[in-house]
This record gives structure tokens, C-alpha cells and sequence, in this order.
């Protein structure tokens, strides 16, 4: 077996978007020492990619804005499936969390009074998103990064992990992975480890999300016996570019609509007028006239119906260009250059502009964009305890995207961002506690490391097999077409037995050249957690047998009381010894799904539900 | 299903023709461009060529990427012989009937194909005395956060755009030709860090004599390489590396503005405070072995 160096660490956190930087510069501050690794380099993780703001209730716009009513609203967008737990601390954290990036360094646009300034967006009542212009991701991943570094954070960039590591009593004691510029492997021991790595929408054709999102901090947990939930909530955003195809499912920022941009089908009418649900209704308005004056009047009008949360605006884009009133290239059309002014457009959604401008030719100031649908999050994710973030595997955290709960079946924008930091310091608050109380030596199983470094290393000596590419392509096919934004059971039934299949031929893979920096090779190392993540999100869709936020069955096309009242918990028994999945992993047949009743809302919680506030 | 309609237009994209890249591979042992032939598809960006070269015929040809939106900064290289970033550069753009040759920027050590060890950049970002606010008053303690005015933190906001993609370090003339200067010169994209915390409105540190005598500020030239290549569009050179300049004169030649510091209250922590608060001192980088170790901890003084 090849040698690989080793480093031992009181906590390591695995990802270094906003989640896991916030998370490590919390236990560094603890004086732990403290680790952070990352599969890019430092500042490139997906966080750069949040455009439109961080939702925290600040009330510098509307003073009567307020964590309950921000915590009723990420409910209510949620669809009533969110850990009330993580949605009441996230709601009552999220401003403090904010106002200290400000003290780290971060330049927030400014109210008239000098305050941070906030915007509308989808979902939320009132105007809540502290925001840098379009940038808001870039502003607060470098607020982190340079925070990090500044107190001497030791960072391990581009080393990408492939299997947690556990000691003899199966407490989680580390993890082993390689250098992707040298391709020589490494291994650490931690007292404790925070899980931190983002999304999965690689697995899907048109996506907003980079190569690096490719769910290897869920299926890694699963592996380690940690559970996930809603899996199969993922959110589809409804306003991705649609042209020119090597652009699509690029993000467009909810900020355009949160700004006064509409959208309007082939025949120029606003759709959205149409697509109003009953849950909504009452908070919505219906006319163009009311929806317009709404945004410099919230007191008096109800929102535009654009502003509505993401999962029924995706829908009903989805259904217009069904219908044949799609835009030239199958999306619909956003207008901003009609409602505001060129100069306003390039100060407020400068990214935007810029975005349309030299990948598109479009200049927004003068023409609609053409937008639709595109794979954006994971509401779903690891199965976290709110207050600590403590998985149900001993000695692992996890936060961030990956984890699942706060968002229910559909998060609202900005409420990532925020996610971010609150949940962020609370995994390094969590991690440093069990880091803490863990006496002796950490060990680990070298076999672990051994057994995962020759799976790894497995294609190099697999002359003749399939290309990783191929295997890739062929799941992100099978993931668009069967297990997109709208689903039936037999095709998901068809989904789970082609991810079986493709997990057969991902476990046969070559890859060609040298260990050093080889992108076909580290493609097939990101294959076992694609389809494990994969196979969880067919398999929770196959299961929920209804339509509830992010996850839309054309078979149950209502919400259903009893199915709304459980989370579907995945996991793999931790007595598995099989090996048979792609790079010696447990086999995606090995995933087993439970239904498990939701916490119960304490009554206090509850009652803020019923509020009747005037919209 | 709306997919069947996204893909009758992935269908509908029309290929225009062929195009032949000519793609530097190789490693810290050497290396040369090599030619590769593939279709070329409408509205196309260097990355998705390369991304169908990496597909299709080269699966081990390495190159970095994150967002392939112009937001992460990863995929900078050398197009046509100009630095730019692969995901921005549309191929209609570059000239038709000969190679397009892509090269890895020439600053940086090579990793291998289009990867360099960007790990300088790094370095010097350790050496930037950190940011440094000044206390809340009351009135911002009652009010929960700072009280800035959004003219006053435009100035800054203009160089928090900065994705670090490094372009304006790799086409610097003066450590692009000079090796040596690396030791001694933080370079564009570090004069615009620290131009954004001497501009912010609640910074206290005074950066001035470290950009003189530790980071190189008077090496630069003003050819304004680095406001072209920079995506972002950010005037490096007019909004901050002139007048860090312009600062640096008056704190160290100006012999009024010396006195008035003599006679005025001070506001601006002093060089050596500044010192005392930046994670490593010392000579602003140094250029670390090839083999990318993240943030190198130990560093040879």
C-alpha cells in the first residue's frame, strides 16, 4: 500500500464554504487545535456563488420585524416540515451572527441611518436580506477566509476526503483522503470532526451548483452511520438562464424579482397571477396594480405574486412552458429593464448585468432575461440534533447545506446564507464540547485507511474499463429526466433500478495519466457519494407519497396530513459489512428509509403560527 | 416532461464548425502545447471545450474550476497568449482558423497541464495586518451595528469584488520576470486588500509604512497590467494603488503632513501596532516549494 502521511488535530472540519469556516474559527477561538480541509482552493467553495443577501430579522428597514415572525415565515415556506427547533434558534441567531461578520470586516450595503440595509425577497414578510449589491456570498466567504486565516486557522486546501474514520467503540475519529495536486494520500485524527461540504446537485444536468457539489459529506455521514432526512426535497430554482446551453442552470438572483422584476409568459401576461395557492392567497396580491405598489407600501398592499417561496414559482414556470408559452429557448421571461432604471439594474444586480452581458449577449437594461428551472439545493440533508449539531454517528457534526431540518421541504432565499453562520459557530461550538470531553489516545482502524486508499487508487489498476465521464453524464441524464421537479412513482421506480445499474458500472471505472492533479481520476472518486446521494433522494421521493414544497409527485399531486407529519429518515445499518457499492463503499442498496414522526412544536411556537398580521 | 423540451434545444445547438485548442500539458519537469481537434458549439466558453476535451479525449488534462460563472476566480490561464479566466472567455470571441492556445499563467510554479501553485498569493495574504475596527460608540451599541454611509463604504466594496483569481499578479511585470521580487512585493491584488482596509470606514491601522518597506508599493510602475486582465472590472491601479502611493508619500516624505500629525490627534494605529497584529511579519512572501502543502504554517524568515 502507498504511504500517507498523517495529522492529528482536536477537531477537523471537512469544507470551507461559510458553514465550515465559521464552524472552525468557533473551536479555534475555544484554543482547540483545529483543522480545516477543503477540495478547493481557500475561498472557492460554493458560498461565492449567494448573490442576493442573508436573511436575519435586523428591522433597520421594518422596525417590526422580528425573529418570531422570521421563524413563522421559514416554517410556512418550509411547508410545516422544518425542525422547529433549528428554525426557532436560526431565526433567533441569525442578526447577532450578522452584525459580527460587520465587526469581522464586511461591507453591507447601507440604510439611509447607516445600518446595514436589507432586501425583499421571496417568502419572507418583511424586507430581511443584508446584502452586498448581487455579491452577498463573495462578501461573506471572505470575510470568513481572511477571519480564519487571521487567527491562524491551519487549512488543508485541496485535499479531497473519501471515507470518515472510526475508532474500535465507533466513535468518529477522523477521516483519510488525497492531495488533489500530488495525489498522494493523508490521513487525520480528530477528537471530533464537523461535516461541511455543501450541496449534490452534480448529479443533476442543469444545475446552479459547481463540480464540487457532489454530496460527499452526506454519503460519507451514511457511511459512518449517521441518518439523513428529506432527501428528496430538493429545490429547484426557479429562475436559472436557459441560453446558450453551455450556460444553462446558471443562477439568476432572486434579488431581480426581490427588486421589481416580473415574469411574463411568450404573450407578455405576469403567469404568477394564476398560480396563487390557497396557503398564500390571503398575503398575496391580485392585481398587477396592488402587486406593484407593494414595494414601496408593505403596509398597505400584499406581495406580487413572484415574490412567492421558490418551490410554487418553479412549479408554475414548469407549467407555463408545458403549456406552450414558453420563451425561444423553453424558460419564461424575467423583466427588470422595464421597471427599472439602466443605472439602478447595474447598482443593484452589477453580477447580473455583467452575467447576461458577456455569457449571453443580453444587455438586462434593454431586454427580458430568459430564465426556468434549475437543481439549486438540498433542503434535505444529515439528520442534526439543533442545539449542538451532533449527528446521530458519535463524534460527527455537520452543518451547513448538508445537514437537513431547518429548511423542511423548501427553504426560502437567504436563509442558506444565514444557515451558514448560525448553525456554522454552533458545529464548532458542538464539536469542541465532544473534542473536549473525549479522553485518551485517538485511534483509528488503519484497515480503514488501507481498504479505503486501494479502493481509491482501484481504477489506476483497472485497464479496459469504463470512462467516469460517461458514468457521470449517464446519471445526471437519469437524474433530470426521472427524478427532476416533477415526479411519478414509476419513474422513480425506473430511477432506483438505473442508479443500481450505474453503480455497477461506476464500479468499474478506469482511470488513465498519473495520480497528480488528474480530474478523470478524482471524477470517479466523487462517483460513490453522487450515487449514494443520489439513490436517497429517489428513494425518500418514491416514498413520500405526496406534493409538499421542493418535492412535487404528478401521481399525489396534493399535500397529504399523515405524510407531512414524519420525516423520512435514511441510513445504513451500521452492522453492514458490504462493500460492493462503487469504490468500496456500502452498496446504494444497502440504504434503508423509515418514516419518523416530526418533533412536536412547543404551543408557544405554534400559537405564532396562527398570527393573523395584516399583509 | 419540461426536459424533453430543454432537450430538443440541447439538440438544436448548433455545432459551427470544428476548432483546434492547443493546450499546454505537462509538469515541474516540462511540458509543451499540444493539439486537440473537437467541435465547436454555439455560445460556448474556453471551459466547456476544454470540459468536452476532458470528456472525451484527454479525461487526465488538469485544470481548475468552480462556479463557471466568474464568481470563484479558479480558472484563470493564459488564452491566446492573454490572461482571463477560462468560464469568461466566449470562443466566438477568439479569432477564427488557427489554434486557440491555452497556457497556465507563467507566474506561478506549474503543477501540471493548466495548474499552477498559486500558494505566493496565500503567503502574502498572512502578511496583511488584519482588519482592525474601532469601538462601537453608543449610539451604535443601542442601535445593535455600526453606522456607516453608503458613499463611504462604496470606496471598499470596489475591491471586496475581488474574486482572486490572481490574473493581476500573473501579469505583473514585476514578479511575472523578476522571480526574485516575489520575496519582497505583495503585488495588485494585495495592494487593493490592503487599499480596502485603509479606505474602510472603521479600520484604525495604519498600513503605510509596511507597504513601503515590506511589500514593495513603490516597485510598481503604474502600467496598469493588472486594472485590464482584472474580471471584475476593479481600476486597481487608479482607485488603489495610486493613491496608497499618494498616502505613502505624505506619511513619509510631507513635511506638513508631518507636523499636522505632530499637532493632531492621532487616529490610525502605528506601523509597529500594525506589525504586532499581522499573523506573519517579515518580508511580504516567499515562493514555497512546488508540492501545494494549503497554507504552508512554517515559513523560512
Amino acid at each position: 500500500m502507498p504511504e500517507y502521511e498523517t495529522h492529528d488535530f482536536d477537531v477537523i472540519v471537512i469544507g470551507a464554504g461559510g458553514a465550515g469556516l465559521r464552524a472552525a474559527i468557533e473551536a479555534n477561538a475555544k484554543g482547540l487545535r483545529t483543522a480545516l480541509v477543503c477540495k478547493s482552493l481557500l475561498g472557492k467553495a460554493h458560498t461565492v456563488m449567494a448573490e442576493g443577501g442573508v436573511a436575519a430579522a435586523l428591522g433597520n428597514v421594518y422596525p417590526e420585524d422580528n425573529w418570531e415572525v422570521h421563524f413563522r415565515d421559514t416554517m410556512r415556506g418550509g411547508k410545516m416540515l422544518n425542525n422547529w427547533r433549528m428554525a426557532q434558534l436560526h431565526a433567533q441567531e441569525a442578526p447577532d451572527r450578522v452584525r459580527e461578520l460587520e465587526e469581522w470586516g464586511a461591507l453591507f450595503d447601507r440604510t439611509k441611518d447607516g445600518l446595514i440595509l436589507q432586501r425583499d425577497f421571496g417568502g419572507h414578510r418583511y424586507a430581511r436580506l443584508a446584502h452586498v449589491g448581487d455579491r452577498t456570498g463573495l462578501e461573506m466567504i471572505r470575510t470568513l477566509q481572511q477571519k480564519a486565516v487571521a487567527d491562524g486557522v491551519e487549512v488543508f486546501m485541496e485535499v479531497k476526503v473519501l471515507r470518515l474514520l472510526r475508532d474500535a467503540d465507533g466513535v468518529v475519529s477522523g477521516a483519510v483522503g488525497y492531495w488533489r495536486p500530488s495525489g498522494e494520500f493523508v490521513a487525520f485524527t480528530a477528537k471530533s470532526v464537523v461535516l461541511a461540504t455543501g450541496g449534490i446537485g452534480r448529479s443533476w444536468m442543469y444545475t446552479t451548483n459547481s463540480w464540487e457539489s457532489t454530496g460527499d459529506g452526506v454519503a460519507m455521514a451514511l457511511w459512518a452511520g449517521a441518518d439523513a432526512i428529506e432527501m428528496e426535497c430538493v429545490q429547484f430554482h426557479p429562475t436559472g438562464m436557459v441560453w446558450p446551453m453551455s450556460v444553462r442552470g446558471l443562477l439568476v438572483t432572486e434579488a431581480v424579482r426581490g427588486d421589481g422584476g416580473v415574469l411574463r409568459n411568450s404573450d407578455g401576461k405576469r403567469f404568477m397571477f394564476d398560480y396563487i395557492p390557497e396557503m398564500f392567497a390571503a398575503e398575496t396580491a391580485d392585481s398587477e396594480a396592488e402587486g406593484d405598489r407593494w414595494y414601496d407600501d408593505h403596509a398597505n398592499n400584499r406581495r406580487p405574486p413572484e415574490l412567492l417561496p421558490r418551490d410554487e414559482v418553479a412549479r408554475s414556470i414548469n407549467s407555463e412552458v408545458k403549456a406552450g408559452r414558453g420563451s425561444p429557448h423553453g424558460g419564461v421571461f424575467l423583466d427588470i429593464a422595464s421597471r427599472l432604471s439602466a443605472e439602478d439594474i447595474r447598482r443593484r444586480l452589477p453580477s447580473m448585468y455583467h452575467q447576461f452581458k458577456e455569457l449571453a449577449g443580453v444587455d438586462i437594461t434593454a431586454e427580458a432575461m430568459e430564465v426556468g428551472p434549475t437543481c439549486h439545493y438540498a433542503n434535505g440533508g444529515v439528520r442534526v440534533d439543533a442545539d449542538s449539531t451532533a449527528t446521530t454517528a458519535p463524534g460527527l457534526f455537520a452543518a451547513g447545506e448538508l445537514a437537513g431540518g431547518l429548511h423542511g421541504s423548501n427553504r426560502l432565499g437567504g436563509n442558506s446564507l444565514s444557515d451558514l453562520i448560525v448553525f456554522g459557530r454552533r458545529a464548532g461550538i458542538g464539536a469542541a464540547e465532544f473534542a473536549e470531553g473525549r479522553t485518551g489516545r485517538v485511534t483509528v482502524d488503519e484497515g480503514e485507511v488501507a481498504s479505503a486508499i486501494s479502493a481509491a487508487l482501484a481504477p489506476f489498476e483497472r485497464d479496459g474499463g469504463e470512462n467516469p465521464y460517461e458514468v457521470h453524464h449517464d446519471l445526471q441524464t437519469t437524474m433530470q429526466d426521472l427524478v427532476g421537479i416533477i415526479r411519478t412513482g414509476s419513474e422513480l421506480e425506473e430511477a432506483m433500478g438505473k442508479i443500481e445499474a450505474l453503480e455497477e458500472r461506476a464500479a468499474n471505472v478506469s482511470a488513465s495519466g498519473g495520480h497528480q492533479y488528474n480530474p478523470g481520476w478524482n471524477l470517479a472518486t466523487d462517483l460513490p457519494s453522487m450515487l449514494t446521494v443520489s439513490r436517497c433522494v429517489a428513494q425518500g421521493a418514491l416514498n413520500r407519497k405526496e406534493s409538499r414544497g421542493g418535492h412535487t409527485r404528478q401521481d399525489f399531486p396534493r399535500p397529504d396530513p399523515e405524510m407531512g407529519s414524519v420525516n423520512f429518515v435514511q441510513g445504513i445499518p451500521t452492522s453492514t459489512t458490504d462493500t460492493s457499492g462503487a469504490g468500496g463503499t456500502p452498496s446504494v442498496r444497502s440504504i434503508t428509509i423509515t418514516p419518523v414522526p416530526l418533533p412536536v412544536m412547543p404551543d408557544e411556537l405554534m400559537a405564532l403560527m396562527e398570527l393573523k398580521e395584516a399583509y | 416532461m419540461a426536459d424533453e423540451i430543454v432537450r430538443q434545444y440541447v439538440d438544436s445547438a448548433s455545432t459551427t464548425g470544428n476548432v483546434t485548442m492547443s493546450v499546454w500539458r505537462g509538469d515541474a519537469g516540462g511540458g509543451g502545447f499540444v493539439e486537440y481537434e473537437l467541435e465547436a458549439k454555439e455560445g460556448e466558453v474556453v471551459l466547456d471545450v476544454i470540459h468536452r476535451m476532458q470528456a472525451t479525449q484527454a479525461p487526465d488534462l488538469a485544470c481548475r474550476w468552480n462556479c463557471k460563472a466568474g464568481k470563484c476566480g479558479s480558472c484563470s490561464a493564459e488564452i491566446n497568449g492573454k490572461p482571463a479566466l477560462m468560464c469568461m472567455t466566449r470562443m466566438e470571441t477568439l479569432p477564427t482558423g488557427e489554434p486557440i492556445t491555452v497556457a497556465p499563467l507563467k507566474t506561478f510554479p506549474i503543477i501540471r497541464d493548466l495548474v499552477t501553485d498559486v500558494s505566493y498569493n496565500y503567503e502574502v495574504a498572512k502578511r496583511i495586518p488584519s482588519f482592525n475596527p474601532r469601538p462601537k460608540t453608543n449610539d451604535e451599541l443601542k442601535a445593535g451595528g455600526y453606522r456607516m454611509a453608503q458613499i463611504d463604504v462604496e470606496r471598499s466594496q470596489e475591491f471586496r469584488k475581488c474574486i482572486e483569481c490572481f490574473l493581476c499578479q500573473d501579469v505583473c511585470h514585476v514578479i511575472r520576470d523578476h522571480e526574485e521580487n516575489k520575496t519582497t512585493f505583495a503585488g495588485p491584488r494585495f495592494f487593493a486588500r490592503s487599499a480596502e482596509l485603509e479606505m474602510h470606514p472603521l479600520d484604525v491601522t495604519d498600513r503605510r509604512a509596511i507597504l513601503r518597506e515590506e511589500q514593495g508599493l513603490g516597485m510598481c510602475n503604474i502600467t496598469k497590467c493588472c486594472t485590464e486582465v482584472c474580471p471584475e472590472h476593479i481600476k486597481i491601479t487608479d482607485n488603489a494603488i495610486i493613491p496608497l502611493k499618494e498616502r505613502v508619500v505624505d506619511a513619509s516624505y510631507d513635511p506638513v503632513a508631518w507636523l499636522g500629525r505632530k499637532i493632531l490627534r492621532r487616529t490610525k494605529a502605528s506601523a509597529t501596532e500594525a506589525r504586532a497584529t499581522s499573523l506573519v511579519s517579515g518580508p511580504p512572501a516567499v515562493q514555497p516549494d512546488t508540492a501545494v502543502r494549503g497554507i504552508p504554517t512554517a515559513v523560512a524568515e
